[in-house]
């Protein structure tokens, strides 16, 4: 029978979904969301999270960003060289 | 960045960094190539701001290279830049938000707080439940809603994968002010997108 809490599970959540707990506290949490399924869905739906904004790029760099980054780069490379 | 990509590009970085500070423009460039997607990345999430962004990926690459110089080599070479450039980016949030300031170390109450109010299963695969463009928008706007403080610390671990240390140091929080602020993070962000993302046909409510 798990021991843990809802509330001790909630505290563990981070650690559980980035693989850092210890075998034994990771048996407990297991034991727990087999039994509460409000554990569970709270679990699997913070793992959906992190694993759809782990696989979409929401801001890739404009090539014209880049574009302005270089070119001020440049500038300021010139600059320095020409203080020297 | 991935830890992997973080341990094998470590060496290539100081290397990199080394004639960087002794005048190789070349060998700079090739930092920026490898760090400015990230960089930017960063800086529109936290600023939350197109404008914006791109002056802290500027501003970030340009005092950088200013102050290649007192790299002493003591942190990666990529933790120091994105030291600078949560600094730029901060700075400028409390610029646009003059009347209220912008801390990383605001006080919440953290006994009070409801961290979970809904609680519905989600479909199998979500994201394939909106074209990509939808997706964005949805993912954007959900980290639009958290608090700065959280939406830091979201970007640097979630995204930008950085380690809880790593992100406490860059912060100046200790590793639980880290730890509690991301749980919530990732709490409010789990359920603003379960209102897009719960199975159809399931409207389950409970309260913890």
């Amino acid at each position: 029978m798990s021991l843990l809490t809802c509330e001790d599970f909630l505290k563990e959540l981070n650690d559980y979904l980035d693989d850092a707990t210890s075998p034994g506290l990771r048996q407990e949490i297991e034991a727990h969301l087999a039994q509460c399924p409000n554990c569970w869905v709270i679990c699997d739906t913070t793992r959906k999270t992190l694993r759809i904004y782990k696989g979409t790029e929401l801001y890739p760099l404009p090539p014209q960003v880049h574009q302005r980054l270089m070119e001020a780069l440049r500038r300021k490379i010139t600059e320095r060289n020409g203080r020297h | 960045m991935h830890p992997e990509a973080a341990r094998t590009n470590g060496r290539e970085d100081a290397e990199l960094v080394r004639l960087a500070q002794e005048g190789d423009a070349e060998a700079f460039a090739k930092l920026v190539a490898r760090y400015e997607n990230s960089i930017f990345r960063l800086a529109r999430n936290i600023t939350q701001n197109a404008e914006d962004a791109e002056d802290v990926l500027q501003e970030t690459f340009l005092k950088a290279y200013e102050h290649l110089g007192e790299f002493r080599g003591d942190s990666k070479f990529y933790t120091w830049l994105v030291r600078i450039a949560v600094n730029q980016a901060l700075m400028k949030l409390r610029r646009r938000k003059s009347d209220r300031s912008v801390s990383l170390d605001e006080t919440f109450d953290t006994g009070e707080e409801t961290l979970v109010r809904e609680i519905a299963v989600w479909a199998e695969d979500p994201e394939q439940l909106y074209s990509q463009e939808e997706l964005r928008r949805i993912l954007a706007s959900a980290i639009e809603s958290l608090p700065p403080i959280f939406r830091t610390v979201f970007a640097l671990r979630d995204i930008e994968e950085l380690s809880t240390e790593e992100t406490a140091q860059i912060l100046n929080l200790s590793v639980p002010a880290v730890k509690s602020r991301l749980l919530r993070a990732r709490l409010r962000l789990r359920e603003h997108l379960t209102r897009y993302f719960k199975r159809k046909g399931d409207d389950v409510f409970a309260y913890l």
